[in-house]
């Protein structure tokens, strides 16, 4: 992760280390540039780190090492209340025992803006999250979304460039969190303020974000747009991490150009697209998606290789279907298919070919 | 024992709602909680009896002493219990003139003739002591004269004078015109520094026995500076407790509960080994020279003791409701004010401060309402001007043994007291209270 001081650079990391005992390091080494208005996701397992980093960001930690800068101005030293972010809490922080105008008001009195601006501002941003006929409520008096959209537009009345948000959809259900992923992405869009998001939560990381940073263990794992992310996790942690996985472990033979001839551990070779393996001999982990497999002969492309499996059991799902089969000795090859007409539905026990292009299946690290 | 909130049946749906076999749905449901409902209620009849008995029929019986005293209409027998009506003859001339007839002799002549009856009954001395609380002087009369009662002969007035002048004062015939009947405001108009004179017109006191209201405004001033006191040290403690990591916290919650643990008499005490003027601070003082000798402090036996020693005892009552709300207030709260651009002080200002009041509120009147009524402490520490009303009280109680004048402070403590909830309620709601 090569730290490029760009001109555009609005929020900077740099070398940021941050440990809260003086023995363990929570944050190693951290580099981390963001052009303005991009909406980044903080992903990873909780403890990797990613919460640290925001609210060092909020200024809520100290770093313990390294620069933290704002538009190329250093922020270490400068408390909270004068950096201007706006924040989004994971419990909303909404002051109970203020109504949610009052609420909203809070950050643009302690700005000592006038009357008839305060409430001006108030209304637009009650609007802008729909919430404009609740004004006069408390936050108790509200659902789950609701405090949540309020929370939002608390963040966002001040119209601060940056808006951090600390796992703000945690707390409402599956459907509620799709419309509010939805309605975050488009205000940030039509704002044009930058987001920093922190979750745990692949799906809403994948869906939401221009880029995501895949946090484990204090280090950035991999930061990439989440189509790469998916598509190329450049090693084994964020292969598992991000969406399902297939591994397959297995012994580098040769390494030629952009196709590694791999021995999987019990003897098959196949070829893969090498990403973090470098000489032969070494251990790897194979990673192909569940959606890249075909189980039907016929379709295979060209170039593709083809391996026995054995089915174990069939889990219908509705859209799709999905496949567990035991493959080179894993139990726990998972194969994903579209209920298409023509899709065949296995039973347990036949056994099979299943293939893949090369291209599809990466050699990562062990 | 919850009331299920169960809602009858819209005015315009015709039918009542009803069970499966017809029954009404409502006495369906009331039948189906009645064998609940009576189980929950045995569970609490003991506690209720136990109230009952120990707080309100006694709190019943000091209002109803206060109003009412028979030492001077009837008296009863010790050993056999018989009651006797005394003063009879008195009560009617009483009844028959009005307030202000100058007592003439068939007063007189009713009142030896009570005076013997007295006598035959070794009463005297109740009488007396009746007549006393509200005009001293008076029992020693009552008691000489009840003992040559029978050989007093007429002319009733001339013989009366004669064996004391004072019979003749127009305030004791007033006394004894409130006194016939058992029932009475006096003891009240006491309990406010207030007396009736001879015309019955209500009139404050002498200057030199106005005591009560004196009292009653320092136990008044003294209690609301105790609570100042105990919030101004509680508060930061208990923010302390609150935000610390509970292995730390759990050690300075003990160390504020240790006061409890240990008993009034050796805390107080102990503030009077440390606070006198021979004591450990006076010494101290005066060992590293910022006192010289002859000009030791005086904290103890005074206002002061009183105010120091009731503030520490009293200390944890505030800490603990404190507490009790700084502990679930997420620090969220104030971080998300400070990422709103408020400093630290405007957000413990706006967001912490008014989320703690109902922890204020319980703690201020769980402290305020102790001080009112603290005895042993103002007793033992505050010498002349740091005694309470409640030591007052303590004192008609066992000293003075005017139990209806202790009554009628203790009444009118508990009225101050729920005129002070009352105003409470109004000003910052009960449903805000948050004792625990």
């Amino acid at each position: 992760m090569a730290k490029t001081s760009t001109a555009d650079a609005f929020v900077e990391f740099e070398r940021v280390q941050k440990s809260y005992d003086g023995e363990t390091l929570v944050v190693k080494d951290l580099n981390l540039t963001m052009p303005k208005g991009e909406f980044l996701t903080m992903l990873g397992p909780s403890g990797s780190g990613k919460t640290t980093c925001l609210m060092m960001l909020a200024g809520f930690e100290t770093a313990t090492h390294g620069d933290i800068r704002l538009s190329g101005r250093s922020i270490n030293d400068i408390p909270p209340h004068k950096r201007g972010i706006g924040m989004v809490f994971q419990n909303y922080a909404l002051f109970p025992h203020m109504t949610v105008a009052e609420n909203l008001s809070f950050p643009l009195e302690v700005r000592k803006l006038g009357k008839s601006d305060r409430e001006a501002k108030v209304k637009r941003a009650l609007d802008m999250v729909e919430m404009g006929a609740f004004g006069n409520r408390r936050p108790a008096q509200l659902s789950g979304g609701q405090q949540q959209r309020i929370a939002l537009a608390r963040a966002l009345v001040f119209e601060p460039e940056l808006v951090l948000m600390d796992e703000p959809l945690g707390a409402l259900d599956k459907q509620l969190r799709e419309k509010m992923q939805f309605e975050i992405t488009r205000l940030a869009h039509e704002l044009g303020i930058t987001v920093v998001y922190v979750t745990h939560d692949q799906t809403e990381a994948l869906t939401m974000s221009d880029r995501v940073a895949v946090f484990n263990d204090g280090v950035i794992q991999q930061l990439a747009p989440p189509d790469a992310l998916y598509e190329e996790p450049s090693n084994s942690f964020v292969a598992q991490f991000i969406g399902e996985n297939n591994t397959l472990e297995g012994v580098v033979k040769e390494i030629n150009g952009d196709v590694a001839l791999v021995q999987l551990d019990d003897g098959e070779l196949i070829d893969c697209k090498p990403v973090n393996v470098s000489q032969p001999g070494e251990r790897t982990r194979v990673s192909i998606r569940p959606e890249r497999v075909e189980l039907n002969k016929e379709r295979l492309q060209p170039g593709a290789h083809t391996l026995k499996a054995e089915v174990l059991e069939f889990i219908y799902m509705g859209d799709i279907f999905r496949t567990r089969l035991r493959v080179a000795g894993n139990d726990e090859f998972i194969v994903k298919t579209r209920n298409a007409a023509d899709q065949v539905r296995l039973t347990p026990g036949t056994q099979i070919d299943i293939g893949w292009l090369p291209r599809d299946c990466r050699a990562l690290d062990a | 024992m919850a009331d299920t909130p169960q809602s009858g049946p819209a005015p315009d749906v015709p039918t009542r709602l009803t069970t499966a076999d017809g029954k009404p749905l409502k006495a369906a449901l009331a039948k189906a909680q009645a064998a609940a409902r009576r189980r929950a209620f045995l569970l609490v009849l003991p506690l209720l009896a136990f109230i009952l008995i120990t707080f309100v029929v006694p709190i019943g019986q000091m209002l109803h002493r206060s109003v009412h005293n028979e030492g001077f209409a009837v008296h009863q027998d010790i050993g056999s219990g018989v009651r006797t009506p005394i003063m009879t003859n008195l009560r009617d001339w009483f009844a028959a003139n009005p307030q202000g007839t100058e007592p003439d002799e068939v007063a007189y002549e009713a009142l030896v003739k009570d005076l013997v009856v007295l006598r035959d009954l070794k009463a005297p001395g109740q009488a007396g002591t009746r007549i006393n609380y509200e005009r001293s002087g008076s029992r020693s009369m009552f008691t000489k004269a009840a003992r040559r009662a029978k050989k007093i002969e007429p002319p009733y007035k001339e013989a009366m004078l004669e064996l004391d002048e004072d019979w003749a004062d127009p305030e004791l015939w007033q006394v004894m015109r409130g006194a016939v009947s058992p029932y009475t405001s006096n003891f009240y108009l006491a309990a406010v520094d207030r007396e009736r004179d001879a015309a019955g017109d209500i009139q404050r006191v002498n200057e030199n026995r106005r005591v009560y209201v004196t009292l009653f405004v320092r136990t008044l001033v003294l209690s609301i500076l105790i609570t100042a006191m105990t919030f101004i040290l509680g508060y930061p403690i208990a923010h302390l407790l609150a935000t610390l990591p509970l292995r730390y916290s759990n050690l300075l919650m003990i160390l504020v509960l240790l006061p409890f643990w240990t008993s009034l008499l050796v805390r107080t005490t102990s503030w009077m080994v440390l606070l006198q003027s021979q004591g450990v601070v006076n010494d101290l003082l005066v060992s590293i020279g910022l006192l010289s000798d002859d000009n030791r402090l005086q904290m103890m036996y005074n206002r002061w003791g009183t105010i120091i020693a009731m503030t520490h005892i009293l200390l944890p009552f505030m800490v603990l409701p404190l507490y009790s709300v700084m502990r679930p207030i997420n620090p969220s709260y104030v971080r998300a004010a400070r990422s709103l651009g408020a400093t630290s002080w405007t957000a413990f200002r706006r967001v912490y401060f008014p989320q703690t009041v109902p922890g204020i509120g319980a703690g201020a009147l769980l402290v305020f309402i102790l001080a009112v009524g603290y005895y042993i402490t103002p007793a033992l520490v505050g010498g002349a001007d740091g005694q309470l009303i409640s030591n007052l009280i303590a004192f008609h109680m066992q000293k003075s043994l005017n139990w209806s004048l202790a009554a009628a402070l203790a009444a009118l403590l508990l009225a101050g007291i729920l005129a002070l909830y009352w105003i409470y309620d109004r000003l910052i709601g009960i449903d805000n209270l948050k004792l625990g």
